[in-house]
């Protein structure tokens, strides 16, 4: 038999001025199962939990309802105080009679009234509350860092600095992504590589970090604080633990017509190469289809002049699989392919290009080395025309709806740094908006236009053509209302990034959700914006959506603050109202993980007894208990009521209601 | 007919949401008749915007607009600034009473599916 | 804010369900900002209002509740990243039940309210009362069996 108790708060006058406290308690009395009912001033006092637990205790409750203020506010309190009588904590229900009653109604009779139902409504729940226990999950003291850019970088090595071992997985040969292409960075011009570089080298020499280049996550299984995660350790046919970074072999090379993927295809590489000089780790790759031994079985040159007997031509891919606490995705941005623009001439005219590889004909270490030079004739430009949005805020199907955020500052870096390289230059940018929000971004714009003298032109351009060995930019000047063609020797366009497109195997193995245009959902736009809805799982940088340096920085960091508050725990506390299926009845259709946010349900086959003697073996829902965030969305969805939330559940919802609705 | 009535018109015709121009200015950057015309693409899908109709129905761009629809393909946010164009010469032949097919002898059936540009070709050629 | 005059022969019977996450902190606004509606709403707390399960709202007619308001994040805000997504289908569907079964389609109301709309849910629930006082009693679906002490 049920014994419950009721405990009415006046909240000083907040409730008692308009509900009738002391009535509440006494019609409450007399309930079905009720033993005890009691009002007082204020119950979250130190004297009225007091109260609560020695009723607890002397009168043997099995259950209580507090009538006070909303649970959002003191249900901590009063499961805390259950506890320390010896009672279930989650045996306690709150009956909202300030929030909900007192505060929005004026009449007392009515608001008593209420206040009788609400609390009856909460008695009629915690009949069927059952005693729960929030589980206890270990963690894991080691954090995942998919992506070696600056975004993992920065995450890598603010967790490693709190003590914790970071593994960072990159698909490439070195870490460093994208930033390492870049020559400056807006708003300082300061050289991207001297900025980062140091950073790089910071995450090779750290104790703590451990860097697992030409690799890719392969599987992973578990859940926060447990994921055990495998690794391809692709074959670089290079001993790792050898090769020195001489760069002998590189010399050597026969096989020199490979495209340098690094200088975006703009010059070419031999076969066995660094990707570039201050590459971590500083290690030679082969590429086995550029390869002469690969695909002509004559060669092995590299093997004859290495020193250390680092080639390997043998080498296979390897598999190193890992336990982790936390994951942090941070795989980055590519630039979108230009089939779709053909418009703007990328594909038949050498000179028209897109920003990144003008990054590449502007740094010093790249094919012109920082010299601009055209790529078709090698002659220097004399009018450079920049067309931004290129791709970006197109909703006609060819490209991307979004705004790319970092194209109205870099072309503005660019235009700048071609002005003050090459003062005999002319530049134009067309733009549609120019969209600088940052701290000193826009003065950087304006730097631009008013004191590098670039010609900002408000309009798209509709047609790039080659005549004569020029390059014709027709484009509308809609400030003027005409339309324009400038003759130009080198055209840039700001091209849309998207999410590098291995993101969606990814997400799909981590089981974070991901939107239309491939970038990871963030749990909470405004208030958990670092966080997956998957527990545990961490976005940094482009991957979560377009941003710029400075803002993936922070992001990493923040990224990091969060990690290290999961790694510094023991023992994770799991929620205990979490979904649970009813075994007999689940007959396994699926359609609850297909709803499941978090992917927390997965299937088991069982062996059941059917009577007789005989078993059968059926396949039936599984929840895991740490994974689940307890929404319920599967409770409803299950097509035979199997499937119901501990805490919340159906019979408790609908208890609720009749206890509402009875007259 | 109303300036409501008849802006609601163009908007039907055109079939194009001008609410979804960016303004960026590319249907003008792309025209190959820009010069001839008085009023640019760009101002058209703009102007029907802000519910200046008269002037459409007054300029001649409409007669200058090789309806080639370089606007339309090149256009980022999918609206047509040639299917303003087509549907104000629409407009403009209609009123214009002279044909041999009268507008209202269309079925309104018609008057949806048909593309604007083959009914203005159909006015002209029946016009004796 | 438009008070709601009471028919003093008809109070309705309102069940609400709020979400934890959104609606009902919203509701707590109200409070806590005195924004006034009427006594005949009562909240029934749900994590999300995707844990809303249409036999609830079927029960809750059954039981003599006059009308049913769901209350949820609003679209793309859900705390749970998609549970208000499934609420609106299954809404949707639960709809047109109701239209088959014959009762009013504004008896049943589904509102994203967010946890800041403390006037937005004290004028959804006055504007929802009103609504449901002038359709007058639901009786499509009383439960006609025995009751206890009857």
């Amino acid at each position: 038999m049920q014994r419950i108790g009721v405990f009415i708060c006046w909240c000083g006058s907040n409730i008692a001025a308009t509900v009738d406290v002391k009535r509440v308690a006494e019609t409450i009395k007399s309930e079905p199962g009720v033993v005890f009912a009691e009002n007082y001033q204020y119950m979250c006092s130190e004297n009225g939990q007091q109260l609560i637990k020695q009723a607890i205790r002397e009168h043997n409750l099995t259950g209580i309802v507090v009538g006070a203020c909303s649970p959002r506010m003191h249900e901590v309190t009063f499961r805390k105080a259950a506890e320390e009588a010896g009672l279930n904590p989650y045996m306690v229900e709150i009956a909202n009679i300030r929030e909900h009653c007192s505060w929005i109604h004026k009449d007392m009779e009515e608001a008593t009234e209420k206040a009788v139902i609400l609390v009856r409504t909460a008695i009629a729940k915690v009949k069927l509350n059952a005693p729960l226990t929030a589980g206890e999950s270990p963690v894991t003291k080691r954090a995942l860092v998919i992506g070696g850019g600056i975004a993992g970088i920065q995450a890598a090595l603010d967790i490693a600095e709190a003590g914790f071992k970071v593994d960072i997985v990159e698909k490439n040969a070195t870490i460093g992504g994208r930033m390492a292409q870049l020559d400056k960075t807006f708003p300082t011009l300061d050289c991207s590589a001297c900025i980062l570089t140091p950073k790089m080298v910071d995450c090779a020499q750290h104790e703590n970090i451990d860097i697992l280049s030409y690799s890719e996550v392969e599987d992973v299984k578990g859940f926060v604080g447990n994921f055990h995660v495998k690794i391809r350790r692709k074959a670089r046919y290079v001993d790792e633990t050898k090769c020195t970074g001489c760069k002998l072999c590189m010399e050597k090379c026969p096989s020199k017509k490979g495209l340098n993927e690094f200088n975006m295809n703009l010059n070419t590489r031999t076969a066995i190469h660094i990707p570039f000089a201050q590459a971590i780790p500083n290690v030679a790759v082969i590429d086995s289809t550029q390869c002469l031994k690969f695909k002509t079985g004559k060669c092995g040159i590299c093997q004859k002049f290495c020193e250390v007997g680092a080639i390997d031509f043998t080498q296979q891919d390897t598999f190193v699989e890992r336990q982790y606490g936390a994951i942090v995705v941070a795989t980055g941005f590519k630039p979108i392919a230009l089939d779709n623009f053909n418009e703007f001439g990328y594909a038949d005219n050498k000179d028209v290009i897109t920003s990144l590889e003008l990054e590449r004909l502007m740094n010093a270490a790249g094919p012109t080395n920082g010299v601009l030079l055209r790529p078709s004739d090698g002659q220097h430009p004399h009018v450079v025309t920049f067309i931004q949005c290129v791709g970006s805020r197109d909703t006609s199907g060819c490209g991307k709806p979004y705004c790319s955020k970092i194209c109205c500052m870099y072309t503005a870096k660019h235009a700048m740094m071609i002005r003050e390289k090459y003062p005999d230059t002319e530049v134009h940018v067309f733009y549609i908006d120019v969209r600088t929000p940052g701290k000193n971004y826009d003065e950087f714009h304006r730097r631009a236009v008013e004191q590098y003298g670039v010609d900002y032109i408000k309009g798209m351009v509709g047609k790039v053509y080659n005549e004569n060995g020029k390059l014709m930019v027709q484009g509308a000047n809609l400030i003027d209302n005409e339309q324009v063609t400038i003759e130009s020797d080198l055209v840039v366009l700001a091209t849309a990034i998207e999410p590098e497109p291995s993101v969606r195997k990814v997400a799909t193995l981590l089981t974070a959700s991901i939107d239309t245009n491939n970038f990871l959902t963030e749990s909470h736009a405004k208030l958990r914006p670092v966080e997956s809805p998957t527990a545990g799982v961490y976005l940094a940088g482009v991957c979560q959506g377009p941003k710029d340096i400075p803002e993936t920085v922070s992001q990493a960091s923040a990224c990091a603050a969060k990690v290290i508050g999961l790694l510094v725990k023991d023992k994770l506390k799991t929620n205990p109202c979490v979904a649970m299926p009813d075994e007999m009845m689940c007959n396994g259709c699926s359609q609850c993980a297909n709803v499941c946010a978090y992917g927390a349900i997965t299937y088991l086959d069982k062996e059941f007894r059917i009577g007789g003697g005989k078993t059968e073996i059926r396949r039936v829902a599984s929840v895991n208990p740490a994974v689940c965030q307890g929404c319920g969305a599967c409770t409803v969805t299950c097509p035979s009521g199997a499937m119901d939330l501990k805490g919340f559940s159906s019979k408790q919802i609908m208890s609720e209601v009749d206890a509402i609705c009875k007259k | 007919m109303t300036k409501e009535e008849r802006m609601e018109n163009l908007n039907r015709l055109s079939g194009t949401d001008v609410k979804k121009c960016m303004k960026c200015g590319k249907c003008s950057g792309r025209c190959p008749a820009f010069k001839d015309m008085d009023i640019k693409p760009h101002q058209f899908v703009s102007m029907l915007a802000r519910g200046k109709v008269d002037e459409l129905l007054e300029c001649d761009a409409i007669w200058n607009c090789l309806s080639c629809m370089a606007c339309v393909e090149r256009c980022p946010r999918g609206v047509a600034p040639a299917a303003v164009v087509e549907a104000v010469r629409d407009t403009v032949v209609r009123m214009q009473g002279k044909n041999g097919i009268k507008a209202e002898e269309i079925p309104p059936i018609v008057d949806e599916l048909i593309p604007q540009q083959l009914l203005v070709s159909a006015y002209r050629k029946y016009n004796k | 804010m438009q008070e709601v005059t009471e028919n003093k022969e008809f109070t309705p019977n309102i069940v609400a369900f709020c979400c934890n996450w959104c609606s009902y902190a919203g509701a707590d606004l109200a409070g806590s900002s005195r924004m006034t509606y009427p006594a005949n709403v009562k909240i029934i707390r749900v994590p999300c209002s995707c844990r809303v399960n249409p036999t609830f709202i079927l029960k809750a007619y059954q039981q003599g509740a006059d009308g049913v308001i769901i209350c949820g994040c609003h679209p793309g805000d859900c705390h749970y990243v998609t549970g208000n997504y499934y609420t609106r289908r299954r809404i949707a569907l639960l709809f047109s039940m109701l239209n088959y079964m014959g009762i009013e389609k504004e008896r049943t109301r589904l509102e994203w309210v967010s946890a800041a709309e403390g006037q937005k849910f004290s004028a959804v629930m006055n504007d929802f009362v009103k609504t449901i006082t002038e359709l007058g009693e639901n009786k499509r679906l009383t439960d006609l069996r025995v009751k206890e002490g009857e």
